[in-house]
């Protein structure tokens, strides 16, 4: 099974916003909410800057800084795809929030059980063999859902075909490390809110070259910390003169007890 | 309450009970509030803040200012400066109080803390916050074995003290592993965010920053509670040992500042000192915090006074503080528009916590063999901690 992504072009996107009510319908999600951001509402947002419109949701990063961060594992990423949220395992320590390089894990601040919520690739839709919500709705086209191999090469060639029209960049292809989410757009990306120095590496590799030195410096310094009070132990008892002439421990004061 | 041997003064004692009483009740008060509404409904937190005063404050910085345990138990059992045994008890429990405090803080912030325990059955191993879960739940253990001799002193079983003695030295190297994992840890938290992290702050060094600040603020930590134990009960002090302290604090200290400036002044960070931003202001006062007390302690070298070391103590800690909420709060905050302050509800629970913490370890003090009786017992050897 090829990897699934979704290519959004924003030159095409007109604005109407039937995304997002497909989005909040497939989720659940009580409709009258049209936010300006995304919110535990609004998986999905399109908003207008620079006078294109454009669309936020979880770019479904092929190696994600949530699965990385996540300390009881609620964050997995699908051999198709979409990256999932298991709300019973998480334990609502918010740290995939501060993490993820994107700002899209979204939390419900008002509940007394909250649960992080973001974009699910509609991954029951798309699990029985159909399309994500979003992108079945588009009536212009902008957000098409296929394979992540395949939707590359239709962004390059319409950047090839209309370099005028676009910046040289499909957003996601290397950005992070790569993401399922593809976007083109006519607009430079750091100008819409995307962040553009991210680097080619996926994050996750920045912390774990810090957590694969633990073993080391457990190994390392539990011999060096116990040699070190070995040797300064051992001084000391001399010393004092509890050791005699070979280094055996001397009993001080002691008569007898050794037969 | 009134109570000669007790030290606490009996004419203001009763002011404080009252004191004491209000922020307790104030606190639980909160506390039903804050399980019952949400978290949205105590704090001024939001998707763009995600953590605020309690994981900034309680969290980390309870762990900073709880270093001390790890630092002076190393001092001690290691390294062999047995002078130091009297302020041994009193920094371990210090320790082991901060340690229950940042857990239950944690159980105010997390979102369903009755989760807490997930990670030790549902393991991910990359990330750092897995890590730092089994850190502190390692060594809050280790602090309880090693504080568990002043429990069993008091319950006179001597078999036991017997088995805990033959394990100190493998116990104090477990804590000093533990702690030099999760120390540096808390850093290792945001190096993930290299974009939203301010350039004063973001380095690729933050676990060895956050480790040597922490055992820095250690030595500053031991100091200060000797100082206000010897205040509170009316113990006398003996102001050689704090001096000592006050120099192996230096040392700390120069370390942390060599790292940080150099570290800094490799990046275009540097540029942003004077910009006049809040990010600017924050990090000057941050590194003010931590240049002071180094200059206090070497203007003072020939003749170290107890005012001075206790100054610079302080200014240590400020600024391990400061350097925390930075980090945590200040340093991440433009994406949200500075749109975090916390509210005073976030103050109330992080003060209750505290004071709740303070009336355990006044408690402690009283009931258990904490601070050795007399000056025989001062002599006698291993006449503290271990005995």
């Amino acid at each position: 099974m090829e990897p699934l992504g979704m290519l959004i072009d924003f030159t095409e996107c007109i604005g109407c916003g039937e995304c997002v009510k497909a989005c909040q319908k497939q989720n659940d999600l009580p409709g009258e909410y049209l936010e300006t951001d995304l919110s535990f509402r609004n998986y999905t947002v399109v908003l207008e800057k620079e006078g294109i419109y454009y669309r936020k949701l979880c770019m479904h990063c092929l190696d994600p800084v949530c699965v990385s961060v996540c300390p009881v594992g609620a964050f997995t990423k699908t051999e198709k795809g979409p990256v999932l949220y298991d709300p019973d395992k998480c334990m609502g320590c918010r740290y995939c929030m501060i993490a993820c390089p994107f700002g899209v894990p979204r939390y419900q601040w008002d509940r007394a059980v909250p649960v992080i919520a973001k974009c699910t690739f509609c991954s029951e839709r798309v699990a029985a063999g159909g399309e994500t919500a979003c992108s079945w709705v588009c009536p212009m086209g902008a957000t098409r859902m296929g394979e992540r191999r395949h939707l590359l090469e239709i962004a390059h060639a319409r950047i090839r075909r209309h370099p005028e029209r676009y910046v040289n960049h499909v957003y996601g292809e290397y950005d992070a490390g790569g993401t399922s989410v593809l976007m083109l757009s006519s607009v430079p990306f750091e100008k819409l809110g995307f962040p553009t120095y991210l680097g080619n590496e996926p994050l996750p590799n920045l912390t774990w070259s810090v957590l694969s030195k633990i073993p080391n410096i457990i190994l390392t310094g539990g011999i060096l910390l116990g040699g070190l009070s070995w040797i300064i132990n051992r001084r000391i008892q001399l010393e004092k003169g509890t050791l005699d002439q070979e280094g055996n421990r001397q009993e001080p004061k002691t008569g007898g007890g050794d037969d | 309450m009134i109570n000669s041997s007790g030290g606490l003064i009996p004419g203001r004692s009763r002011l404080w009970i009252a004191v004491f009483a209000a922020i307790i009740l104030l606190g639980l008060i909160l506390t039903v509030k804050r399980y019952m509404a949400g978290l949205g409904s105590v704090t001024a937190l939001n998707d763009y803040q995600p953590w605020g005063l309690w994981i900034g404050f309680d969290v980390l910085c309870g762990v900073a200012l709880a270093a001390g345990a790890f630092v002076l138990t190393g001092i001690v059992y290691l390294l062999n400066f047995e002078r130091y045994k009297s302020v041994i008890r009193p920094t371990v429990l210090t320790a082991f109080l901060g340690y229950i405090l940042v857990c239950v803080g944690l159980l105010y912030d997390l979102g369903k803390p009755w989760n807490i325990w997930h990670p030790m059955i549902m393991w991910n191993p990359r990330s750092v916050m897995f890590e730092v879960a089994w850190c502190v739940m390692l060594y809050s253990a280790v602090l309880a074995l090693e504080f568990s001799p002043v429990v069993l002193e008091k319950l006179g079983s001597q078999k036991m003290l017997r088995l805990m003695r033959s394990i100190t030295i493998p116990l104090v190297i477990a804590g000093i592993l533990l702690s030099t994992l999760h120390q540096s840890s808390l850093g290792s938290l945001f190096v993930i965010v290299p974009d939203k992290l301010h350039p004063l702050w973001y380095t690729s060094l933050l676990p060895l920053h956050f480790f040597l600040s922490a055992v820095s603020v250690g030595f500053a930590m031991v100091i200060l509670e000797s100082c206000l134990s010897s205040r509170l009960f009316n113990r006398s002090l003996e102001t050689h040992i704090i001096a000592d302290l006050g120099q192996f604090m230096a040392v700390a200290l120069m370390l942390t500042l060599i790292v940080r400036i150099q570290d800094l002044s490799f990046k275009v960070g540097l540029a942003n000192i004077f910009d006049g931003s809040i990010e600017s202001w924050a990090f000057l006062i941050e590194t003010a915090c931590f240049i002071i007390p180094l200059v206090l302690v070497f203007l003072y070298r020939k003749r170290m006074k107890k005012s001075v070391i206790v100054i610079s103590s302080a200014f240590t800690m400020f600024a391990v503080v400061i350097n925390r909420l930075n980090v945590s709060i200040i340093g991440l905050a433009r994406q949200g528009g500075f749109s975090y302050f916390p509210t005073w509800e976030e103050f109330a629970i992080t003060i209750y916590l505290v004071a709740t913490g303070f009336l355990v370890f006044i408690l402690c003090v009283r009931y258990l063999p904490i601070f050795p009786e007399s000056e025989e017992s001062e002599k006698c050897p291993g006449g503290t901690f271990l005995k």
